[in-house]
């Protein structure tokens, strides 16, 4: 508890408004979902939703959260088997190179995706011409749009595990590298590696901008192009993917409480 | 692959420290430094080509004709009068934004103060803010429009009840004043993100040494709570700015047509085939936004690196 905090009163009445503000799109999306064909209200658009016979109808949706699941799978592949072992590695044997790599992981977030998109263009030609246009390609994007994100949370848990200390140990006791990385190492960053991973999950299915503009079909783009036709169902995945999406973060900080607990 | 590469190197040059000698080790160690760089490059390599590479294409195609020859055309139709009034309403929606967000986070953030930092209300809103934050974009264009749309639940309430049209001036939601409240709606939670960590900084012995010294809350406050966060606060600010200057795909999926901020009139750049030979704009525009996203982010890591003095 800290006693720099508001009264119990000025608390509430901060948690009402902005609780409001931010309740009042979230529920009335809600509301909109369920309003049925006949002008009442019912369940009817979400239990169609499932029904195969109107499934033709947002086949887009499945398809583009396919794909981006995909995207994903890639995606935290490049984190854990790119970033990470870079890390470490940069952690054991340059220290002193760290400010230069932090530079560059964190760049990212003061490019716009946008602009990215622009340069990215040709390169997409490119890779269309060696390794075909397959969804999958697009996670080489998307591995640096995640990058600041990821490294935050594996650079977390490196700080906090003693690595060379852990590393010197096994070294002495007779284990090769790969057997200290991913026998020692690893299991020592797995809140970090996780929460990085849950973190790529949840940006790679939000991710609109680079997708629209190489034209890819992902879950994002899918939701604007049923979206035209009909008005709920992109509506209620919507709120379907914010739910899961905010379960996967509420799991974040939970791993992330559990390694502080660790710690002190 | 990589991490075979990245431990391969090190585990062939120095297997000899299992084995041998002290002396032997020494030089097998040293050795496994200079190899060990060569488990960077797959990371270097991946690096250049997505991130350095592209963002110098996307700068340099400013300069060039569709046919490859330098010019100054693209980078000059900066100064047109059209493209300067998108910058200035891009700029306008990024700072209005950016304060009211920075404001009402900030209150957020000051409300949770109070609370337990390992409590489920805590655990709650972090992991709500960061939803919000990161995951808006198309589906929050959505959430607006089932809720202030033409046929939105809140709009529909307020003709029926209060007989209120909020259209009856045009259908604002889907041109530029659309766009105020979707974007605070993700400026607020990347505010709480932001800041919280320098608010939970603050040090409760200050307050005490504060109260023995004859000071009141409001003076803890004036002379120490504000110009302690001052910095902080700015730097966070600086970061919702770029935040709302750089995002596209919540205005992309309200406003289909027209172009009324930067990153929608590089999308028409990009994608338009009618206007001949101005693809090369969507490369002088992309220049135009790193320039203002680059001057906000350097002042956000010289403030930040002042902030940070005081939070360790």
């Amino acid at each position: 508890m800290n006693r720099l905090g508001p009264s119990l009163t000025t608390r509430w009445i901060i948690g009402i408004v902005v609780g409001a503000f931010f309740a009042i799109p979230l529920i009335s999306t809600f509301l909109y979902t369920l309003r049925d064909s006949a002008g009442g209200m019912s369940l009817e658009r979400w239990v169609t939703l499932f029904d195969p016979a109107t499934s033709a109808a947002i086949k887009p949706i499945w398809i583009g959260l396919g794909n981006s699941l995909v995207l994903a799978l890639v995606t935290v592949l490049i984190v854990l088997f790119l970033l990470a072992p870079t890390m470490i590695l940069m952690n054991l044997r340059f220290p002193k190179l760290r400010p230069v790599f932090e530079f560059a992981v964190l760049l990212p977030i003061s490019i716009p995706a946008i602009v990215l998109v622009v340069g990215l263009a040709p390169i997409y030609l490119q890779i269309g011409r060696t390794l075909g246009t397959g969804t999958w390609t697009l996670a080489f994007a998307y591995g640096i749009t995640v990058l600041p994100f990821a490294y935050r949370s594996i650079q977390a848990s490196i700080d906090a595990a003693d690595m060379k200390t852990l590393a010197e140990a096994a070294r002495s006791l007779g284990a090769s590298w790969p057997t200290v990385v991913l026998r020692v190492l690893a299991p020592n960053l797995r809140q970090g590696l996780l929460a990085a991973s849950l973190i790529s999950i949840a940006v790679v299915l939000g991710e609109y901008t680079i997708a629209s503009l190489l034209n890819r079909q992902v879950f994002q783009t899918a939701l604007i192009v049923v979206q035209k036709q009909d008005a709920y169902a992109p509506a209620i995945f919507t709120l379907l993917a914010l739910l899961f999406c905010f379960l996967l973060l509420l799991t974040i900080g939970r791993a992330a409480r559990g390694t502080g607990k660790a710690r002190s | 692959m990589t991490t075979l590469a990245a431990t391969g190197a090190d585990a062939s040059a120095s297997a000899p420290t299992a084995t041998a000698g002290p002396s032997r080790a020494a030089r097998g160690r040293r050795s496994a430094r200079s190899w060990a760089w060569l488990g960077l490059i797959p990371f270097a390599a991946y690096v250049i080509g997505f991130l350095a590479v592209p963002t110098l294409l996307a700068i340099g195609s400013g300069f060039f004709t569709k046919d490859g020859s330098f010019t100054w055309t693209n980078v000059a139709a900066l100064g047109d009068p059209v493209v300067l009034n998108t910058f200035a309403n891009t700029g306008w929606l990024s700072l209005i934004t950016a304060v009211v967000g920075a404001v009402v986070g900030a209150l957020v953030c000051y409300a949770l103060l109070g609370m337990n930092p390992e409590g489920a209300i805590r655990s709650t809103v972090d992991a709500a803010a960061g939803v919000l934050a990161q995951f808006g974009g198309v589906m929050l264009a959505f959430a607006f429009i089932a809720t202030i749309g033409i046929k939105g639940v809140v709009t529909e309430f307020l003709s029926g009840a209060f007989g209120i049209d909020i259209f009856a001036s045009g259908a604002w939601i889907y041109e530029l004043p659309g766009l105020y409240l979707p974007y605070i709606y993700f400026q607020i939670p990347l505010m709480v993100i932001t800041f919280m960590p320098a608010l939970a900084a603050l040090k409760p012995q200050w307050t005490e040494a504060n109260l023995t010294l004859g000071g009141t809350r409001a003076s803890f406050w004036l002379r120490i709570g504000f110009p302690v966060l001052a910095p902080s606060f700015l730097a966070s600010l600086l970061l919702l700015f770029a935040n709302s200057f750089s995002s596209f795909a919540t205005a992309a999926a309200l406003s289909s047509q027209g172009s009324q901020i930067v990153p929608l009139q590089i999308r028409t750049a990009l994608t338009s085939e009618t206007m001949l030979g101005r693809e090369n704009l969507a490369g002088a525009l992309a220049l135009g936004m790193i320039i203002v996203v680059g001057v906000v982010m350097a002042l956000y890591s010289l403030i930040q690196r002042r902030a940070a003095r005081w939070q360790s």
